[in-house]
């Protein structure tokens, strides 16, 4: 790409947003100033389809230190500890290159998290690919998998949690979200805003290099074509042992409050960086690019303003305190260089050498942008067409149970979490599949008190209904919680949707956000901080509308938190929260080949209701066993409850109180219920809990209606990933 | 007794071991570019990875001017346990016999294993008895440990994986081994991530009690 033969169109702005940039600078913009703009105003940097409605979510809080706007939100956890956390996409460059897009985009959000001065501490990621038995589908999962546990296990930080999911829909735009919670002393906590004029602009880590240059504005800022091969050298490429350094040399300038203010280098590199620092601190910056340490001689000074090299991170030093700064970078084989200083002009102005290159008001950069309203419309018809079905019409309640378990997207991701190391820095109390949520204890070497981490989202459900299936996402990633006995302290979103200049797109886009928010206040849990991804649209059309959802909890005491598995034979088995199973928008109902409509309506404060009796139960101890029904119902939790434990157990179903069909009993899903097991006095003391049956023996029996034996369950749910990949 | 840990650029369970020796002595980092071992009676060369393992895992640590001193102290008959990339490390340094072979499944695996005891006559395992079974994680990219016939004898190997449940495709199933004279070892598993049954088991602590039990 040369700039001489892209005219602001090829760089994707269109007419009147070139117009607006002329206005704003009162001239034509020069090359170098037309890409720094086309960047800026991409859709991945501005948000310009969202940011209006993202202003609906709730983001006030008692916990909140730092919200929306920073590089990450953070809460307060106690102890004079904070956690930051934030899930961000990487789709794009994943469909493109799935290796180093995965593992760019675990190395992206770590620098978000320690960007403002915490400790990584865990990583949590959300993946959505097609079916498994389409080739590039496998690839893409195999290579994307791969590419996470590559940066992740690299770096230090414990891969604890995370959700996969495989459909039709997302077999041309796989999504790829992580999501990072880091912990940090709260004096240490630092922003971004650049202050004090004359103060110098350190540029840290890696060199600068051609990659990832038009990363934001072409990539994730427009649906993806046949020629996504030519866009390969847009994806960025990463270095974990770079960030390593990079980590452990930040934290030691933090500590020794060497920096006035830190921002990482993401989307738009440079450009973004410096004029969002800029913009918050209502202040200029001067760059000099020639200072800017390159890994190719020959770049122009435009691709060093918009290169997205990976491992890099910009920081504002007192002129005073450089010396110190320097020396330190230098123990840690950190390159550190000046590329520029804090000036009162709040223009970003850009030089190579004496010779001024660009000049730019910050305003028009980061908070002048174009913003636009969407144009919902209900779609008449439905988006989507209904999956192949691949459930026999006769088969029985042991066959469909063996079939869901068998379903990629119920059966184990043992062949997932296996590839990440989950236990690094000592703080895992409940590693992958244990629990409902990842347990972390705050203070590996003694202390009390853990957090809980999740992250959730079942697109098929938000396509049969946008609305209720993000609240449903909500729900479920706190039921998850509770199911550890934590609380929510804030949330973090992505929310992955096709084209948004489409009508149905923006409908969906626009109930899914009022449906977190409807959640979030019913909850009482804020949004701290998100991402949004759209354009996720290949040649068959829009993904499903997949708003992420991501939660860190606290809980007071680690040590008897539940697990997934059931623990011992004769404990009693029990029903708590609220049961409502429907086969709308289920697994039963995909496998049947049916994407049904929209889901049954909520009751939401008797669901926020019934969270809070699952956690005090959960706190109240005695309790090993606690596992929330989600795909595949309930016979697939008590399934899975089985396979975890290794025994078996008798249940029956007419102490369901329930008046559902067999088939929705058995495998119907709504965002309430919890299967508890316990001694029984325990269990019979609980609050609102109903008996349904007992661990023992080597099957699963439910009431006649089936029994199968574990070691069968266990089949079913173990090999079928691992058989699936094996083609 | 005090412990030594090795800090490298890279190093990602440096922190971890730390705070496992500290559970049974006093313990301190080193760090790779000085040559001064700080006066430690034991050396922990930690897992992750070191200097970015880009041309062969533990191939760059080896020459650090840390691990120059270690391998000196090692050669003294100093206690030196090597952990994952330390035992890769200790391979590559001529201190163990071997080597440090890709996973056969070519995948990084992070997994719970049990490992069985089979030389408690080591600084490393004196607190354990033989055929004792320790529940003791591992992950890694490169573990499937191999020697040439003949260079690996029997009583060099301390630690192998139960049966049925080697991660890796290790020859004899073998988990930990030391050289001849005892004072060094390397093992996959991670015992720094067996130290407090909170996190999942102790039985990994049982090595680090081993060497504080070393008379200093």
């Amino acid at each position: 790409m040369t700039l001489a033969s892209a005219p602001h169109r090829e760089l994707g702005l269109t007419d009147p947003e070139y117009d607006g940039i002329c206005e704003r600078l009162g001239r034509e913009p020069n090359a170098l100033e037309l890409a720094v703009f086309s960047l800026m105003w991409s859709e991945h940097c501005a948000y310009k389809h969202s940011k209006k409605l993202l202003r609906m979510l709730p983001t006030e809080g008692p916990h909140i230190l730092m919200g929306p706007g920073e590089n990450a939100g953070v809460v307060d956890v106690g102890d004079g500890l904070a956690a930051a956390f934030k899930v961000e996409s990487h789709n794009h460059p994943s469909a493109v290159e799935p290796f180093q897009g995965a593992a760019t985009g675990v190395g992206g959000i770590l620098r978000d998290i320690f960007a403002v001065g915490a400790r990584p501490i865990a990583m949590l990621d959300s993946l959505r690919f097609g079916e498994l038995d389409s080739p590039r589908s496998r690839y893409l999962f195999d290579w994307a998998v791969k590419g996470i546990g590559h940066y992740g296990n690299s770096i230090g930080v414990p891969t604890v949690g995370g959700e996969v999911y495989f459909e039709p829909a997302y077999g041309q735009s796989c999504l790829v979200n992580a999501m990072c919670v880091g912990l940090a002393p709260r004096e240490r906590l630092i922003r971004s805003a650049a202050a004090g004029v004359g103060n110098q602009l350190v540029l840290l880590g890696a060199r600068t290099g051609r990659d990832g240059i038009g990363g934001a504005s072409v990539l994730a800022s427009a649906e993806l074509s046949d020629e996504d091969e030519s866009k390969r050298p847009t994806v960025q490429i990463g270095d974990p042992f770079e960030e390593s350094k990079l980590v452990e040399c930040c934290l030691e300038l933090l500590e020794g409050d060497l920096l006035a203010s830190l921002q990482d280098l993401g989307a738009a590199g440079l450009s973004s960086s410096s004029s969002e620092m800029a913009s918050k601190g209502e202040v200029g910056l001067d760059i000099d690019v020639s200072c800017v340490p390159l890994r190719e001689a020959d770049m122009e000074p435009f691709e060093i303003m918009v290169s997205e090299s990976q491992e890099r991170m910009l920081c504002v030093v007192e002129p005073a305190r450089l010396e110190d700064v320097l020396a330190l970078c230098e123990r840690w084989d950190v390159r550190a260089t000046v590329i520029g200083e804090v000036t009162d002009t709040q223009h970003l102005r850009v030089f190579d050498g004496d010779e001024p290159v660009g000049d730019i008001p910050v305003d028009a950069l980061v908070d002048d942008v174009p913003l636009y309203d969407l144009e919902p419309e209900e779609p008449a018809e439905p988006l989507y067409p209904d999956p192949p079905a691949r459930l026999d019409p006769g088969a029985s309640p042991a066959e469909t149970l063996l079939t869901l378990l068998a379903s990629p997207n119920i059966a184990s991701k043992r062949f997932v979490f296996e590839q990440y190391d989950s236990i690094v820095g000592s703080r895992t109390v409940r590693r992958p599949a244990a629990a409902d949520a990842a347990v972390l204890v705050l203070a590996p070497d003694g202390g009390s008190g853990a957090l809980a981490v999740s992250i959730d989202g079942n697109g098929r459900r938000v396509a049969c209904d946008p609305y209720t299936g993000a609240v449903e996402a909500v729900l479920e990633c706190t039921r998850n919680l509770a199911c550890v006995g934590a609380e929510p302290l804030g949330l973090t979103n992505c929310l992955n949707f096709g084209n948004p200049e489409k009508p149905h797109i923006a409908w969906q886009l626009t109930r899914a956000v009022e449906g977190i928010r409807d959640a979030c206040l019913a909850l009482g849990v804020p949004v701290v901080s998100g991402n949004v991804s759209l354009y996720n649209e290949g040649g068959g059309g829009p993904i499903y509308p997949t708003p992420i959802v991501g939660m860190v909890g606290k809980l007071p005491e680690p040590r008897a938190v539940p697990r997934t598995a059931f623990a011992e034979e004769g404990h009693a088995i029990a029903l708590l929260g609220m049961f409502e199973p429907a086969l709308n928008g289920s697994e039963l109902e995909k496998l049947r080949g049916r994407l049904a409509g929209s889901l049954p309506p909520l009751d939401l404060a008797a669901h926020a209701d019934a969270l809070v009796r699952v956690r005090a139960a959960v706190r109240g101890g005695d309790l090993p066993t606690a596992h929330d029904i989600s795909e595949g119902g309930l016979a697939c939790a008590l399934a899975e409850c089985c396979i975890a434990g290794g025994c078996g157990a008798v249940v029956s179903l007419s102490d369901t109180g329930t008046p559902h069909t067999l088939d929705a009993q058995l495998f119907g899903e709504g965002p309430g219920g919890v299967i508890v097991a316990g001694p029984r006095h325990a269990i019979e003391t609980l609050d609102a809990a109903v008996v349904i049956g007992e661990v023992g023996g080597d099957a699963l029996e439910i009431d006649g209606v089936l029994s199968v034996p574990v070691s069968e369950l266990r089949t079913a749910y173990e090999d079928a990933i691992p058989a699936a990949l094996a083609g | 007794m005090k412990f030594g840990v090795v800090r490298f650029p890279g190093s990602c369970d440096e922190v971890d071991a730390l705070m496992a020796c500290r559970r049974f002595a006093d313990a301190d980092l080193l760090w790779h570019g000085d040559r001064d071992l700080s006066g430690v009676d034991a050396v922990v060369v930690p897992g992750g990875f070191s200097y970015g393992d880009y041309l062969r895992v533990g191939a760059i640590a080896r020459f650090s001017p840390l691990m120059e001193s270690v391998i000196e102290f090692a050669r003294d008959g100093g206690p030196v346990l090597g952990i994952c990339n330390g035992f890769q490390v200790l391979c590559e340094a001529g201190l163990l016999p071997g080597a440090l072979l890709p996973n056969d499944s070519l995948r990084f695996v992070c997994r719970q294993v049990d490992v069985v005891v089979e030389n408690p006559g080591t600084p490393f395992t004196r607190a354990c008895e033989e055929d004792d079974v320790l529940s003791i994680p591992v992950k890694h990219t490169t573990g499937r440990y191999y020697a040439p016939p003949g260079t690996l004898p029997e009583g060099q190997v301390v630690l192998r994986y139960a049966p049925g449940q080697n991660p890796n495709g290790s020859m004899g199933d073998v988990a930990g081994v030391c050289n001849e004279d005892g004072n060094v070892m390397g093992l996959m598993p991670h015992p720094e991530h067996a130290v407090d049954p909170l996190t999942g088991s102790a039985d990994g602590g049982r090595l680090f009690e081993s060497l504080a039990m070393v008379p200093a």
